[in-house]
């Protein structure tokens, strides 16, 4: 059963076409990804979501229109947002507060998930003094704690080196087996998309429509080694042909 | 600190051996012995002078706050405000400061004026500049929290304003000393300001001087009033110039 359902939404800021036509849905504890080009549009498609930006075309949730007032996501925006001034206990209970809960009532909520995060030992520092992957777990422990229906991540580690990189999307697969969570994933990392989700959508460039919707048939834990790890390669060199070549009939003219 | 230092020592040995007379160019040590003689003077003359600054920068401080967070919550009021205070802004200092003493008066209220029109506007600009500064992202993921634009503005705006704020703060309170002692030269019963002219007019540029020195002390210390008060304010600064906790990235 879907949860979140995108029937033909478009969006055009001024002249200029970015949705053209998404059609999307996405399943109670599914993990989906959004893959597509730089400038796509897909942090407009979170705009969207989150009410930040109006579109044409159909949003719902759970077979309701998506307004306003309903608050389904937790949003975790492309760059960390993390608050400078906030030391990271309470950057994480952030979204509880503004929920209405009391300070010391979040802080005890959140405190007991530090170990988990990899965070324990540093509640009292502020961001500018964690490295990049530790802010990265920091905004998603943000977001989790908010207990919504549903995760938005907008491109979590595109701004993470490599190894850490590599590091933290095993460990939110991990993450993931244990909590289930219903989640959309924003990236322009196929191996990420692989490795992490049950269903790929691949977006064209802009004026963004859907391209191909690609199922991932890996068994979970997601391993790195012997069958599946073939199948994750020959599955990431087809998606890689599909973005790169979007228009097959033409491959072959002169 | 070296160069001040040797920059009073030139003007030492200028002074000295260049036979000027002291009623023209007196040298630092004379300026700094009268400066002694005559201090019950010049502090007398100094505390009207710090409490014209003081409260003229008290006032355009609440004023600025006030008008910056209107601007804020309703962009259209700062294309209607904001071309009166760039005017109020170019007016010569020396062709209002008489005119608001020969207004009001040779009371604290003319001073507290003039201070407040020299301080008003940069720091309504540092506020206002401040708040639009704030990661859009941030402002987002509010939103999609549920805040509101009063809640946006307290958990997010206001923080983000604050190296805006402090930087505003150490310019202004600059211009506030400036602009009390322009104030009283037109026209005060006491006062650094007044203290000057008529030094100047007896003749004795040591005290003139020596009254310079006092208000560029008062200066030096309400600026490091501001860098002390950053540094409260502010405690995450420091520790971004702190490395603990970096390189762990399992
Ligand atoms: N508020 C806005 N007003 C006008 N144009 C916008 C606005 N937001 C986004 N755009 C435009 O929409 C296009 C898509 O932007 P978007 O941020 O959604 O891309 P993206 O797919 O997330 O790219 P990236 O992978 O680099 O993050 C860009 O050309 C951008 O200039
Ligand atoms: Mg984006």
């Amino acid at each position: 059963m879907s949860r979140l359902e995108l029937r033909h939404v478009h969006k055009a800021f001024g002249g200029l076409d970015v949705l053209a036509d998404i059609s999307l849905s996405v399943g109670a504890g599914e993990f989906v990804s959004i893959l597509g080009p730089s400038g796509a549009g897909k942090s407009t498609l979170f705009q969207l979501l989150t009410g930040a930006e109006h579109g044409e075309g159909e949003m719902l949730f759970d077979g309701a229109r998506l307004d306003d007032h309903g608050r389904h996501f937790a949003f975790m925006p492309q760059r960390d947002a993390l608050m400078p001034w906030r030391r990271i206990l309470d950057n994480t209970t952030l979204g509880l507060e503004v929920q209405g809960m009391r300070r010391q009532a979040a802080r005890a909520r959140v405190a007991p998930l530090f170990a988990e995060f990899g965070l324990a030992g540093f509640e009292r520092h502020f961001p500018a003094q964690l490295s990049g992957g530790m802010r990265q777990r920091a905004a998603l422990l943000r977001t989790v704690v908010q207990e919504r229906d549903m995760l938005l991540l907008d491109e979590p580690f595109g701004a993470l080196d490599a190894l850490t990189r590599t590091a933290m999307q095993r460990w939110l697969e991990q993450m993931w087996r244990h909590h289930r969570w219903t989640a959309l994933l924003i990236t322009h990392d196929v191996r990420e998309a692989v490795f992490l989700s049950d269903r790929i959508y691949v977006l064209s460039a802009r004026p963004a429509r859907i391209v191909r919707e690609i199922k991932v048939p890996l068994p979970r834990p997601r391993s790195l080694g012997g069958d599946a790890a073939r199948q994750a390669s020959a599955l990431e060199a087809e998606i890689l042909d599909i973005i790169l070549n979007p228009n097959p009939s033409k491959r072959t003219r002169p | 600190m070296i160069s001040a230092g040797l920059l009073l020592l030139a003007w030492e040995l200028y002074a000295t051996y260049s036979g000027i007379r002291a009623t023209i160019l007196p040298a630092p040590s004379r300026v700094f012995e009268q400066a002694m003689l005559n201090r019950e003077a010049l502090a007398d003359n100094a505390v009207p002078t710090i409490r014209a600054t003081l409260l003229g920068f008290a006032c355009s401080l609440s004023a600025a706050f006030v008008l910056s967070m209107l601007v804020d919550f309703f962009q259209p009021l700062r294309r209607a405000l904001f071309p009166v205070f760039i005017v109020s802004q170019t007016l010569p200092l020396v062709a209002v400061a008489p005119l608001v003493v020969l207004w009001f008066g040779f009371g604290l209220a003319p001073k507290i004026m003039l201070v407040a029109l020299v301080t008003f506007f940069p720091m309504l600009v540092a506020l206002v500049e401040g708040y639009e500064a704030t990661e859009a992202e941030i402002g987002q993921m509010l939103r999609a929290m549920g805040a509101g634009r009063w809640r946006i503005f307290l958990l997010a705006r206001l923080p983000s304003a604050l190296p805006y704020f402090f930087a505003g703060l150490r310019i202004s309170i600059t211009y506030a000393v400036v602009g009390a002692i322009f104030a009283e030269y037109a026209g005060a019963a006491k006062g650094l300001g007044i203290y000057m002219l008529n030094a100047k007019n007896n003749f004795r540029p040591d005290l003139v001087l020596a009254a310079v020195g006092v208000s560029a002390a008062l200066t030096l210390v309400l600026f490091g009033l501001t860098v002390l008060l950053q540094r409260l304010a502010m405690p995450w600064e420091r520790a971004d110039r702190e490395t603990a906790g970096k390189g762990a990235w399992r």
